[in-house]
């Protein structure tokens, strides 16, 4: 360090009196610029009582309205909820929820009565609902190849690492591979309207229409591109090892089977939490008017999902929609609340101010 | 350090004593001493990659980055992807590797300047240039007037008689007057080439140390010892000055010089918050350890409780099968998930807003000093926030309060003053740079500098005033300044003291001008005369008689005595009638040293020829005394200097520095206490104390601490602590509880009320240090509100810095302008070097340096507060949200079954604290102000939060990692809440995790920009910019990372494709990212208005007053003036060395041209007496009349 410090003198030590009088030498002295003397024109906030208060008056006046608009329509929405685990002796699946039928040939039905008080109108959408199911656990998630999912061909016949176990089966790469696939919901449910004359009708179901566009047509693709032979593409692959049918078997129709098959998609799509809903089906463009007349129906369910082991529950929704989804009370409850609480607290803290606040601008600044 | 390891091989480990041989290359290459290459870079092209990695890696947060990569590299435990950590640790490495390149460049460029100067060596026969770096030990080489010394190198001769030469030492010790070296009588007299490639005498000496004082060997010559001292040595580092030529053997070289050995290492200086946030950051990874175990037992008590039933869903593989095993994998990927809350862009952000202040200063105009064209540097860029937490400023006097330059400002000759200017009413007026200079232009021989304001003075003389020219004639002939003549009428003084230099100027500029000398005459040029006075006598000065006199004969064939001297010390021996004169003079007097100008009184005496020649005779006599030479000299002075006729008096202006009085008030008020620690004399330092107003007669009292034992010093601290104590009714703190007492001093020094400076000189501090006294020394000086301590040797400086270092724990400034300054600036936590002065040393080893003292205040009270401000909000908010940001995980574990899945995207992880909210929170840290810089130096006791610690400490770190938290939990369960049950307008599911991720991160992106948007104090257009561009470019790459042109290249990289498209296009995403940001900042909102509203600092009335001021417009300033109101009498304090005027009587320093002297055998004895004295030897015996030599100089006529 000192040997770099005294060369240096020997340079400057020469030119110590180039300041003013050596006019050659570029002065060092700073730009005046606003940037470099920190001069920049600024906006400096105070949190006064005069900004503050209003504020919090402001949030309350704005959240209260939106809370008790999102809390009505929210109980405008009808649900129906039903349980059909059979967890109970006296529930009509419970039959089927002890043999462990995950892919028995001979599937297990179970028939479940319900009553809905109130008709529903307007498009009504059919859920099934998981519990404690721990569709994020990270091994879970990661279990699956999105090239695979995406239509590549050579995922698709060597599956990624991230897939195992589930990977290969007999030394055949398993597609579409990975824990997420294999699990698949693979109950069926069917909605009967008790006619009040006696007869069962079927309600109509689309299993279409339920998955995000992006997935279907973005992040699915079959391999081989659309209109491929899928039983062809497919050679040489495995089914998944839970699965009845291969994944070109899902659907009879020809978009809506394979990797793009909906119901597929919407399982891979994971849950955030533990417990979650699905897209199950939608009862769209009814043409009788309401769609699901008050009364009695049946839900029919082909029992093959087993969820007793770890203590999973399975539910059948049944919902209507607003402009702001489903139904969600907590929204407008939680606006409600903030709103208050801020409007509350802008009460107070205005009482404080005037009570014991600092109003005085300067007179007591001291050094 | 590889030539010292080479020795290491064959030779003892120490060396114990070094042979030197002239000559003699062979010989001395046995040794293997080093050469006289340094070398201080620490890479060459190829090790720097290495090398710089392995440094890097040493830090304790990249090593640990480097882990948690090698951990992500294991399948069972990568929480997160490679690249998470990689971008980060990559950017930060090549950022650090790319200033750590420069810096060693700039280092190797300058030892290569310094390896590659020229020397001139004798090489078989023959002078040889050659580069410095292939200077060996033993080497013979010729050094050049103004030339650096390249290694340190024994004197053998050189071209001035006696083997004299003459060095600068500013860069080894500061002091900047000419010191004498002579070489060994023997050597001297081998003037050339031929003499000196026979020479070979070999010198055994001590080792190489880094005392440079000190030098002991021996020179073996031709069967002869001959003892060698420091006064033998030219140390690397110095200049050869007046000096045609001198040559010189190599015996220490390279690293091994004196110089080298004494720079030592540099000490690398860490701030308090570096400090700090090493220990948060150890507490953090406690935390992140809890945080692991808490969530490896969950993972474990979930697999066996749940997790070995799901397995029909999600199989375990072999390592997972033991529950335990899992949870332990399951610790490892929490730790990696977990570890952005130690962030690696911490230190790097941390980095780049020092460098950011550190230009700031840099660029600053107003620390711009015209005059020397020198802008404030921030040479250490590590240090800036520390300038806001300054408790001790150590000041060098010298140069640095004041300029070092004496100007001849007024004088009382007869009982009337001069140097005063009055206007038209006769007024008096201040002297400004636009007062009329006194025209000199009459004079060709003036010194154009020269600066006087009444021209009564000149008019005075001109009128042939006989006392006004007495006057001038005195201080043209009473003095020990040599003068040169390079041409005709171009006069160059050398003066050994400033103030003599001064004077000796003023006259020249009035008409008397000094020409030249020799041993027995002074020429003089008397308005156009030349005249010479023959010089029969000086008397020198010492400390005791604090006066010297001349006793010359002038061309009429009187004898005159003259005196200049301390008015105190005149004022005893004038003739009566000069009593009348005396009251007036004294009056003045009085005047001059109210304005802090130094004083010295100016007398006379006719002597009449017999009473001279029995006075001489005696003095002949007495000089030739063995014993008691000094008294007996001493005493005859005293005799002759009686009965004076009082001339009138001088005053000269130790300059001080610009606003030095104003910037020590102004950052007392801040708590800042001043030292000041000089090498100077203890009057003058006094002197300068009261000129600055550190000293003010309105103090209770000033100690003065001077005892010669260390009881007596005991004592004396002792005795001024009772005083303080007693006076202010605290008694009882004895030393019983002297601990308890230091221990909460700063509460007890406040409840002192009176004033008291405390003065020590340098013997007594030395005792005063003792381990025993140095408690007593600080509780003392930190009882008063000045402390100056003189006479101390630079170490003392730097032992006196250590001493508050150790037992005050407060941050400490070291100020000075010359090299006995640096030991003192390299101790202290930061050190400020004066530039554009002559030494560079001082700024070379500093951290900071600008040109003048009172830029202090700007630095400390604006640039440094800032920085602090700056520094703890950046660091609060840095926390606040990598709390924020990461705990979001952990909450989330309780619901994915601990397995360690993240809440957001990888991307999002990758990207959040190097693009997200970088900028934003680096606009804050390096534009913020609460106070803009006039309120900062208007108000000092805006200060004073730093001081005591307040804006970023333990707590405050506890409370932003709180508030991190709440915003964490917040961020988690609000979202959990809202979608858990959540579809979407077309009824499809919505609480899938790729939405939760999305509405989660954006936010925690809209929360914590509100967040920094309350944080920061003042919006500029950069803020704005990085603060609404980060929210942009979040959405631009959000959109852009989950597009189906990134999917369709990289499918497994981008799963995310669509969701924000999908999700963003909800209102009631929308709803919830509202409610989420409103909740979160809410609550901050809410204690930060109560705050200011309720307990308001003194920042946040500032704040309201300036904003009130800006409304009102501007306003005048009304900057207190600091006024001097000092009364007291300066004390004249001579501040050059005893002894010059033996030397100009014995002729020995002047140039053999100009002194006619004939060489005669019989002188030589005698010849080196004087500098023998003049190095202090004591006893020898001087004889001045012995030389009797008719020196007759022609009598030049003056030009013009």
């Amino acid at each position: 360090m000192m040997a770099t410090s005294y060369n240096a003198k020997d340079e400057d030590g020469h030119i110590t009196v180039s300041g003013p009088g050596g006019g050659t030498l570029r002065s060092r002295k700073p730009e005046n610029t606003a940037f470099k003397q920190q001069r920049l024109p600024a906006w400096q906030p105070i949190l006064t009582a005069g900004t503050v208060l209003p504020a919090f008056f402001i949030i309350g006046l704005i959240f209260i309205p939106i809370g008790i608009g999102l809390y009505v329509t929210s109980n405008n929405i009808r649900e129906f909820e039903v349980d059909y685990t059979g967890v109970d002796m006296s529930s009509p699946c419970f039959n089927c929820s002890q043999n462990y039928s995950w892919n028995s040939s001979r599937p297990c039905t179970c028939t479940i009565p319900f009553y809905l008080e109130q008709p529903y109108e307007g498009n009504v959408y059919m859920y099934y609902g998981l519990s404690n199911f721990y569709q994020n656990h990270r091994r879970y998630v990661k279990s699956r190849d999105d090239s695979q999912l995406h239509g590549d061909m050579d995922s698709l016949l060597t599956p990624s690492k991230e897939c195992e176990p589930y990977a290969f089966h007999d030394k055949k790469p398993i597609a579409p591979c990975g824990a997420i696939a294999n699990s698949m919901f693979n109950d069926t449910l069917e909605l009967f309207y008790n006619d009040p004359n006696g007869t069962k009708v079927l309600v109509p179901l689309a299993n279409t229409g339920i998955a995000w566009f992006t997935d279907k047509y973005v992040k699915f693709k079959n391999p081989g591109g659309d209109g491929a032979n899928l039983t062809a593409v497919f050679q040489g692959t495995s089914k998944p090892v839970n699965w009845l049918k291969p994944v070109y078997e899902l659907d009879k129709n020809s978009s809506n089977n394979g990797f793009i098959n909906e119901d597929f998609i919407v399982w891979m799509r994971t849950a955030a939490l533990p417990t979650f809903r699905k897209l199950y089906r939608t009862i769209k463009d009814a043409k009788v008017i309401p769609t699901l007349p008050s009364g009695n129906y049946t839900l029919e369910v082909v029992y093959n999902y087993p969820v007793r082991s770890f203590e999973g529950r399975k539910r059948m929704i049944l919902s209507t929609i607003s402009w702001m989804g489903g139904k969600n009370p907590f929204l407008g409850i939680a606006y409600v609340t903030v709103g208050s609480v801020c409007f509350f607290l802008g009460v107070v803290l205005l009482v404080i101010h005037h009570k014991c606040g600092n109003r005085n601008n300067s007179a007591d600044i001291s050094n | 350090m590889e030539t010292n390891q080479e020795c290491s091989f064959d030779r003892p480990v120490k060396e114990k004593e070094r042979h030197v041989k002239a000559n003699a290359r062979d010989y001395n290459d046995k040794f293997h001493y080093a050469d006289n290459r340094i070398k201080t870079s620490k890479y060459n092209v190829f090790t720097f990659l290495p090398v710089n990695l392995f440094e890097q890696f040493q830090r304790v947060a990249n090593a640990y980055f480097l882990v948690l990569l090698i951990l992500q590299l294991i399948p069972e435990i990568s929480s997160l992807s490679w690249f998470t950590t990689i971008v980060p640790l990559v950017l930060v490495l090549v950022i650090t590797a790319v200033k750590d390149a420069t810096d060693d460049y700039f280092r190797y460029r300058s030892d290569q300047r310094v390896n590659n100067r020229q020397s001139q060596i004798l090489i078989k026969g023959r002078l040889q240039n050659e580069k410095w770096m292939n200077v060996r030990v033993g080497d013979i080489i010729k050094l050049s007037n103004n030339q650096f010394v390249a290694a340190d190198i024994l004197l053998l001769c050189s071209s001035e008689p006696y083997g004299l030469c003459y060095i600068e030492t500013a860069e080894l010790d500061g002091e900047t007057n000419l010191k004498v070296r002579h070489a060994l009588t023997v050597t001297s007299e081998m003037g050339d080439i031929s003499k000196l490639i026979d020479f070979d005498g070999e010198v055994i000496c001590e080792p190489p140390n880094n005392k440079l004082d000190k030098f002991t060997g021996t020179l073996l010559w031709s069967d002869n010892k001959y003892p060698l001292d420091n006064e033998k040595m030219l140390l690397r580092g110095c200049v050869l000055r007046n000096t045609e030529w001198c040559f010189g053997l190599v015996i220490f070289a390279g690293w091994q010089t004196k110089l080298m050995q004494n720079c030592g290492k540099t000490i690398f200086k860490r701030t308090s918050i570096d400090k700090l946030m090493n220990t948060l950051v150890l507490w953090i990874f406690a935390f992140l350890i809890c945080m692991g175990v808490i969530l490896a037992v969950g993972n474990t008590m979930w697999e066996s409780w749940i997790g070995r039933n799901f397995q029909v869903f999600l199989p375990r593989g072999e390592i997972q099968s033991s529950a335990v095993f899992s949870g332990f994998l399951a610790f490892w990927s929490y730790v990696i998930i977990l570890n952005t809350v130690v962030p690696i862009s911490l230190y790097v952000s941390v980095e780049v807003l020092r460098l950011g202040h550190s230009y700031f200063i840099n660029w600053d105009q107003k620390m711009y000093c015209a005059q020397t064209d020198t802008a404030a540097e921030a040479r250490t860029t590590t240090l800036n926030e520390e300038l806001g937490q300054v408790e001790f400023v150590f000041s060098d006097k010298t140069g640095t309060l004041t300029q070092n330059i004496m100007v001849f400002r007024k004088c009382s000759i007869n009982g009337h003053t001069y140097g005063d200017l009055y206007n038209e009413f006769d007024q008096k007026v201040e002297i400004t740079e636009k007062s009329a200079c006194v025209d000199f232009s009459f004079n060709p021989l003036s010194d154009q500098r020269f600066q006087f304001y009444d021209g009564s003075l000149l008019e005075a003389v001109k009128l042939e005033d006989a006392a006004v020219h007495e006057f001038f004639r005195l201080l043209a002939l009473c003095h020990t300044v040599m003068s040169e003549e390079k041409s005709e009428g171009d006069l160059v003084y050398q003066a050994q003291s400033p103030d003599e230099g001064a004077l000796v100027t003023a006259a020249r500029n009035f008409g008397f001008v000094f020409r030249a000398r020799t041993p027995e005459s002074i020429t003089l040029c008397e308005m156009g005369r030349a005249v010479t006075y023959r010089l029969l006598a000086i008397l020198d000065f010492n400390n005791v008689r604090k006066r010297m006199s001349v006793i010359v004969r002038n061309p009429e064939g009187q004898i005159k005595l003259y005196c200049k001297g301390a008015d105190s010390i005149i004022f005893e021996r004038l003739d009566p009638s000069s009593e009348d004169l005396m009251h007036t003079t004294l009056e003045h007097l009085n005047e001059f040293a109210g304005e802090g100008l130094r004083t010295l009184a100016l007398t006379c005496k006719d002597l009449d020829e017999d009473h001279f020649d029995v006075w001489m005779k005696k003095l002949l006599f007495a000089s030739t005394l063995i014993e008691n030479r000094d008294d007996q000299l001493a005493e005859l002075y005293e005799e002759i200097e009686q009965g004076m006729k009082l001339l009138g008096a001088t005053a000269i202006e130790d300059k001080l520095q610009e606003g030095v009085p104003e910037t020590i008030a102004c950052l007392n008020l801040a708590d800042i206490k001043i030292w000041v620690l000089t090498g100077d004399k203890l009057e003058t330092a006094v002197n300068i104390g009261y000129s600055c107003n550190m000293l003010r007669d309105d103090m209770n009292e000033v100690f003065i601490i001077s005892g010669n034992t260390l009881l007596e010093v005991q004592q004396q601290l002792r005795n001024a602590n009772e005083q303080i104590l007693g006076l202010s009714g605290v008694c009882g703190a004895e030393d019983s509880d002297k601990t308890e007492m230091s221990a909460d001093d700063s509460v007890f020094e406040e409840s002192i009320i009176a004033e008291y400076a405390l003065v020590i000189n340098g013997d007594s501090l030395a005792y005063a240090l003792d381990p025993q006294l140095e408690h007593v020394l600080l509780d003392l000086a930190c009882l008063c509100k000045t402390v100056i301590c003189c006479r101390v040797t630079p170490l003392q400086k730097a032992q006196v810095v250590e001493l508050v270092k150790k037992h005050k724990r407060a941050v400490t400034v070291a100020i000075g302008d010359g090299a006995n300054d640096v030991s003192m600036i390299k101790t202290a936590h930061i050190g400020v070097g004066i530039s554009g002065q002559e030494g560079m040393q001082a700024v070379l080893a500093s951290d900071f340096s600008f040109a003048q003292f009172r830029y202090l205040q700007r630095l400390l009270l604006v640039h440094g507060r800032w920085s602090y401000l700056r520094m703890c909000n950046f660091l609060r908010y840095f926390f606040y949200k990598n709390f924020a940001f990461t705990l979001v995980h952990f909450w989330y574990g309780f619901f994915c079954g601990f397995s360690a899945q993240t809440v957001y995207d990888q991307w999002f992880i990758t990207l959040f604290n190097i693009v997200y909210t970088s900028l934003p929170v680096l606009a804050m840290g390096l534009f913020d102000q609460d106070v803009n810089d006039q309120n900062s130096l208007r108000y000092p006791s805006l200060y004073k939060p730093g001081q005591q610690n307040l804006l970023f400490n333990k707590s405050q770190f506890f409370l932003c990692t709180l508030q991190g938290l709440g915003t964490s939990f917040l961020l988690f369960f609000i979202p959990y809440g809202a979608l858990s049950v959540m579809v979407r307008e077309d009824g499809s599911h919505f609480s899938d995790q790729q939405t939760f991720a999305v509405t989660v991160a954006t936010s925690l992106v809209i929360v914590v920009s509100v967040q920094i948007g309350l944080d920061a104090h003042y919006w500029t257009a950069v803020n704005h910019l990085f603060i609404w561009g980060s929210l942009i470019v979040y959405f631009a790459i959000l959109f852009a990372m989950q597009s189906n042109g990134m999917f369709g290249i990289f499918p497994s990289q981008f799963p995310f494709v669509g969701t924000a498209r999908n999700c963003l296009a909800e209102q009631s995403v929308w709803l919830v990212i509202l409610l989420t940001s409103v909740v979160c900042v809410v609550p901050g909102l809410v204690v930060s208005f109560l705050k200011v509203d309720h307990f308001p600092t003194l920042t946040d009335k500032v704040r309201r007053l300036q904003q009130y001021r800006k409304k009102e417009g501007p306003q005048k300033k009304n900057l207190k003036r600091v006024s001097r109101t000092s009364s007291r009498r300066s004390a004249y304090a001579f501040s050059h060395q005893q002894g010059y005027g033996e030397l100009i009587t014995s002729g020995k320093n002047m140039k053999v041209g100009s002194v006619f002297s004939a060489r005669s055998p019989g002188r030589t004895p005698n010849r080196f007496v004087w500098i023998e004295n003049l190095l202090k030897k004591k006893n020898e015996v001087s004889c001045i009349s012995d030389e009797n030599i008719e020196t007759q100089t022609a009598q030049q006529q003056c030009t013009g």
